[in-house]
């Protein structure tokens, strides 16, 4: 483990860093939805896992990374008969 | 500034890459084998890759003061045939003593197959009958948190040393469990399918840093082979000491990879971040 020096570890600090990112980053989530909302067609797997993950951003709980990145896996333990692709859509399938 | 970077695929890179990764105080280059984004139909084609890996590589580095060193393998993407896998498993040993040869990877799963699995079982029997280190590659997304799994069961059951082996490409929800296992993580930074900069420094936060390196993985892909000191900026940025910086994009890298008596850095770099 890392420690940063202080005032690092301070939440005005971090903010200041990072605030101005995670604007920008939320507000382009929020106009992909938009643009989707203007799309015709249904949602795949990948809109649907995406939706469902918006509910761990603001759900009080630690750990919303690691959460999401679960919610997003495949949730299998054996091993696949084959490997029918060779790419990852981002979200497992079957969601 | 000084760093290792631990994992860069340069036969996709260009002169300028090189450049710029001295320049920014890159002291050595690690270049697991890989896929080379078709399958290749046989296996004189690895043969003539692995060359490159190990002969060709190292010498277009080498003009840069850059040491280079490679580890060898079968990407996972092309482990489904078994028969062609087998060829180049064959083969390895014929490159395991060239002096840039760290050990056995990039290895591991990309889909979790069955064939996969059996090919990395022989890759890491391989690397146990030669006592040679090894570097494992996690899947991609969804399907990383399952492989690492399978992974981490796999070199348990083989009796692999933890401290020998390191699972590359950890994100939040697989980092933990590599690092309680006893092994070396790499976290990779990319700038959309990987961790960003900010997740990796997160992640250092919180965990075992003294087992932890950062990389690259710059490829034909879209990554960027300065990835490493744009990260050391950044916890610059996030009040790390200077020290704190060094040991984890220079020292642990160092520690892991000298357990290869034939590693070293370039003497030309040296300083404080």
């Amino acid at each position: 483990m890392t420690t940063p020096k202080e005032p690092w570890r301070q939440r005005d600090a971090l903010t200041d860093l990072y605030y101005m990112e995670a604007r920008a980053r939320l507000l382009d989530v929020a106009a992909f939805l938009d643009r989707m909302d203007r799309a015709s067609g249904t949602d795949d797997h990948r809109l649907r896992s995406l939706r469902a993950a918006l509910s761990f951003l603001n759900d009080g709980k630690a750990d919303r990374t690691r959460r999401i990145l679960e919610s997003w896996s495949d949730p299998s333990a054996a091993p696949a008969d084959s490997a029918d692709t060779k790419g990852a859509t981002g979200a497992w399938p079957k969601l | 500034m000084r760093y290792i970077e631990p994992h860069a695929h340069m036969v996709s890179r260009t002169t300028d890459d090189y450049t710029a990764m001295v320049t920014a105080g890159c002291v050595a280059v690690c270049e697991p084998a890989f896929w080379a984004g078709f399958d290749r139909c046989s296996v004189d084609g690895f043969r003539d890759y692995f060359r490159q890996l190990t002969e060709i590589e190292p010498r277009r580095a080498a003009r840069y003061g850059l040491p280079h060193f490679s580890w060898l393998c079968i990407n996972p993407k092309e482990s489904e045939d078994l028969g062609l896998a087998e060829a180049v498993l064959s083969i390895i040993p014929e490159f395991l003593d060239k002096p840039n040869v760290l050990g056995i990877g990039e290895i591991g799963l990309n889909k979790n197959s069955r064939n996969e699995v059996k090919i990395f079982e022989r890759h890491v029997q391989i690397a146990v009958e030669h006592d040679r280190l090894i570097l494992v590659h996690t899947p991609h997304l969804e399907d990383k948190l399952k492989g690492t799994k399978l992974i981490l069961d796999i070199l348990r059951n083989a009796g692999v040393r933890p401290g020998r082996t390191l699972i590359d490409h950890v994100e939040e929800h697989t980092v933990r469990h590599v690092l309680d296992a006893g092994h070396w993580a790499g976290i990779t930074l990319y700038p959309e399918s990987k961790a960003t900069p900010a997740r990796a420094i997160d992640m250092v936060e919180q965990y075992a840093a003294e087992r932890l390196w950062l990389n690259s993985a710059c490829d034909w892909g879209h990554s960027d082979p300065l990835a490493v000191p744009k990260t050391a900026l950044e916890m610059r940025r996030r009040g790390h000491a200077a020290t704190a910086i060094d040991a984890l994009i220079y020292g642990n890298p160092l520690r892991f990879l000298s357990q290869y008596s034939g590693f070293k850095v370039a003497d030309h770099v040296g300083g404080s971040v």
